[in-house]
């Protein structure tokens, strides 16, 4: 039987392989009424105890939404969204805020440990074997509109570094929130980014003073719930002159047959000589093998470089949703900053990504670079979006960008469309993209010395990602390496 | 999303015997709409542009004298959309089409032309016969006035024609010529144009070709004049074994504004596509290139390749390039490049330090760049043609 054939036998079996993630957990929720209206902004903020400065901004983001279109431009097809048919909050039953773990509802911790996010702070992010020394991981988790426990708060706040959910953010630190909120990403930046202004719940909210290294890896761990909520999280992220800070962030969901939406904010600001790595594997429940169910993903990203020499850098693994609309960009302003993009994407069955980068260079000698890995396989679509601009100040700007799509079966599409424009004579872009099948060589290659079909493919897999997913930290990387498989395994043409 | 009070469009639409609707219905595209997001017509949508007048012999002959041209082979000239019989002659063995051709839907170019249609060259070349060099000048010449040239080229089985294609003109006027073109089996189309409108005129071509089994359509453009120019290509890959270049050059100087887009449809398996497109900008020049490369799930073991490459000379130039490549079969090789830069200061410097003076030594290196490019006009004479009407 021709390898093909046999591959395809084994992507069709791995296929209907069950999504671990997709269970669902029974506990008492607090939960808005169905409906978008000026009273669910008004009771969000009422919820959150938030001061009035806050509900007029979303309040503002909420009448400029109504005033938005969805936007259509993007290589993706979904029936239409009912905005009025989801809940926009629901909360654990249990007084917001736990003091201490011991106050968290013990069905909560019990769902943290099945994904495997321990929340005990002596315990670590499983994954690594053999590891004797690992770096300790704060968590910040977060449970439909909020958030459930963050760890390491007061080793964090030792250090000077704030680390909390934002709302508890709005209440403690309202300068410094109402300083920097928006100001990447402004309320009316797009419909989804509107959206999210006007009713997020919750979300990671840190602040690296100046010439701190934060001294352990931040982490927050997203988890869908309730049936028929909507996921709104925002994430706030500053680090001051020659602060530095790596970020991680993953998701997860129960699977269910209707879709659900989730519109994440994302905005990073890094002064002078200031550092923030940010990575994300997202792995929202991305529908069954028919294509019912899973999440809409329509996120905003986006990263300031404001100070000279200051560095951005996103690498996002993305294997879940049944569409994914994500655009992680760098505004480089500080002269010789540099943004950096690493992505990998892996679309099967009849997931839909349409996901990619902005490199806005407007300062001189700033750098970029996009390394995206996008792989398709099953029904599905899955297309890189890439704008990079080079304005007239850019002196001496460089990019690299190369985009590599693999192809797995006959029944997707692997798409790249990159713009790129340039005002500045002296900035240089070079841009590259292949698209390509795993070819029967290095398939026959691997088999002949003995692997299974199934390993052998994901082993070119990896090797097809190991630039992206060598910039993750390892905690990740060992998980991604898995998703990967699982996603994917043994599904190459 | 589109201009629909423009006096422009007003115009277009009364001119148009019946055919009014869809162009209203498809106004004029503002830069809302992603395929004109880089190329704006504003400065067409204020100006009710009126048929063109016939020009005199005279008239014609002395623009024709400025152009470089073929001195073989058949010409046909045009005149403000008019065939000039006294100067014309179609090569012997071609005659004229009979099989329909459908015209493009849903592409502005396309859909003004067929609006306002005005019948232009409509040949058959014969089954295995090899037409030569057909010399095909269109010249305009008036104020605010349009011209919408129909031309249908069909090649029947093993037949080849060399087509080299001309525009040019003085004044303020609109060309917007449209190509319907079918290559047969084993055949093979070499388009050759050159576009040197007058630096006050805009240029709205629009081609569209059909290639069946190992059919070829190989075509150059150079898009040099025209204070606003599209060149666009559709050409349809529909039989297996087919191939297409789509290459050419951009020169862009003073506020002018160059665009070169193609769609390169690969409907059938086997087939390969080849194109190279390099810009040079000076002044306040912008560039567009947008190349598109579509493969159906059908069009397995399909060969694409597409480079484009922009050299920036002043500051205040400006390049926008978007190379796309949307793919849904699994066997394929497809690969895009793209690279914007300055002159390299080190291969300038190399120069220089061998005697060349500055300007020369710039002068060399942007010939170098553009050769590329050049030398995939296979034919010699050709090619020395395209030289010497880029630097006249």
């Amino acid at each position: 039987m021709p390898a093909v054939t046999e591959t395809r036998e084994t992507v069709e079996k791995l296929a209907k392989s069950s999504y671990e993630w997709g269970f669902e957990t029974d506990i008492e929720m607090d939960i808005a009424p169905k409906g978008l209206n000026e009273e669910t902004v008004r009771l969000i903020s009422e919820r959150k105890g938030e001061p009035q400065w806050m509900l007029d901004w979303r309040l503002k983001a909420f009448r400029a939404w109504l005033e938005m279109e969805e936007p259509t431009w993007a290589h993706l097809h979904h029936p239409p969204i009912d905005y009025q048919d989801a809940h926009y909050f629901a909360q654990p039953k249990k007084k917001p805020g736990p003091k201490s773990l011991d106050e968290v509802d013990p069905e909560l911790l019990k769902t943290y440990a099945k994904l495997g996010i321990p929340l005990h702070e002596q315990a670590l992010l499983a994954g690594v074997e053999g590891a004797e020394e690992r770096l300790p991981v704060a968590v910040d988790a977060v449970f439909d509109s909020v958030s459930v426990a963050t760890t390491f708060r007061k080793t964090l706040a030792e250090a000077g570094v704030i680390f909390c959910p934002i709302s508890d953010a709005i209440r403690e630190y309202p300068e410094l929130v109402r300083k920097y909120l928006g100001t990447v990403v402004p309320a009316g930046d797009n419909f989804f980014a509107a959206l999210n202004s006007a009713v997020f719940t919750d979300g990671s909210f840190v602040y690296i003073p100046e010439g701190v290294r934060c001294p352990m890896e931040l982490s927050t761990y997203f988890r869908i719930n309730a049936r028929n909520t909507g996921q709104f999280e925002r994430t706030l992220i500053i680090a001051e002159d020659r602060a530095t800070v790596s970020y991680l962030e993953g998701c997860t969901a129960p699977q269910r047959d209707e879709n659900q939406l989730h519109a994440a904010v994302v905005e990073l600001i890094a002064m002078e000589d200031a550092s923030i790595k940010y990575s994300t594997v997202q792995n929202w429940y991305p529908g069954d093998d028919e294509g019912r169910g899973g999440i809409y993903n329509f996120v905003t990203k986006r990263g300031i470089c404001r100070g000279a020499r200051s560095k951005i850098s996103w690498t996002q693994v993305e294997t879940g949703s049944a569409i994914t609309w994500k655009y992680p960009s760098c505004v480089l302003a500080g002269e010789g900053s540099v943004g950096e993009f690493y992505s990998v994407a892996v679309t099967n069955n009849h997931q839909q990504a349409d996901t990619g980068t902005k490199m806005i260079h407007l300062a001189p000698n700033t750098r970029s670079t996009i390394i995206a890995k996008t792989i398709s396989a099953g029904h599905s679509d899955s297309t890189y979006r890439g704008l990079v601009r080079m304005q007239p100040k850019a002196r001496n700007a460089r990019n690299f960008t190369q985009c590599d799509s693999l192809l797995i079966g006959d029944q997707c599409g692997a798409h790249t469309v990159p713009y790129i424009e340039s005002r500045n004579m002296t900035a240089r872009v070079e841009h590259e993209a292949t698209t390509s099948k795993i070819s029967e060589d290095q398939l026959f290659y691997c088999r002949s010395r003995g692997l299974s079909e199934e390993d052998a493919v994901g082993l070119i897999v990896n090797g097809f990602c190991r630039e992206v997913l060598k910039e993750l930290p390892m905690e990740f990387a060992v998980e991604a390496q898995k998703l990967l498989q699982i996603s994917l395994e043994g599904s190459v043409g | 999303m589109t201009q629909n009070a423009a006096p422009a469009l007003e115009a277009f639409i009364a001119r148009s015997a019946g055919q009014g609707a869809v162009l209203a219905e498809t106004g004029l595209p503002t830069r809302r709409v992603e395929a004109w997001r880089y190329t704006p017509l504003r400065s067409i949508a204020d100006t009710a542009w009126q048929k063109a007048a016939p020009l005199t012999t005279e008239t014609v002959t002395a623009l024709l004298a400025r152009l470089v041209l073929p001195e073989t082979g058949a010409r046909v000239v045009y005149g403000n959309g008019q065939l000039m019989d006294a100067l014309s002659a179609l090569p012997e063995a071609v005659r004229q089409a009979l099989e329909n051709v459908s015209p493009l839907k849903g592409l502005f170019s396309a859909t003004l032309n067929t609006a306002l249609g005005e019948r232009g060259l409509d040949i058959c070349v014969p089954a295995g016969t090899d037409a030569g060099l057909l010399t095909l000048v269109s010249l305009s010449d008036g104020q605010d006035v349009s011209t919408h040239l129909q031309h249908r080229i069909v090649l029947e089985d093993g037949a080849s024609l060399t087509l080299y294609d001309v525009s040019a003109g003085e004044g303020r006027y609109i060309a917007n010529p449209r190509f319907d073109i079918v290559v047969g089996k084993g055949a093979t189309l070499r388009h050759v144009k050159v576009q040197r409108e007058s630096l006050t005129g805009t240029h709205l071509a629009i081609v569209s070709a059909d290639v069946a089994e190992r059919g070829e359509y190989d075509s150059f453009t150079l898009n040099q004049g025209s204070s606003l120019a599209r060149h666009e290509a559709v050409v349809t890959l529909g039989a297996p074994h087919a191939m297409a270049h789509v290459n050419g050059v951009q020169i862009v100087d003073g506020q002018r504004l160059n665009d070169l887009t193609s769609m390169i449809h690969h409907a059938a398996p086997d087939g390969s596509s080849r194109q190279t497109v390099k810009t040079v900008l000076s002044d306040a020049g912008q560039g567009v290139f947008q190349g598109k490369i579509l493969v159906d799930r059908v069009a397995q073991k399909t060969d694409g390749y597409q480079m484009n490459q922009a050299l920036l000379l002043s500051e205040r130039a400006q390049i926008n390039s978007k190379p796309e490549l949307e793919i849904y079969a699994d066997d394929v090789k497809c690969s895009h490049g793209a690279t914007v830069g300055a002159l390299d200061d080190e291969q300038l410097f190399y120069l220089r330090s061998r005697g060349i003076p500055e300007a020369e030594a710039r002068d060399i290196l942007v010939r170098a760049f553009l050769i590329d490019a050049l030398d995939l006009v296979a034919d010699e004479g050709l090619r020395d043609l395209l030289l010497r009407s880029m630097t006249s």
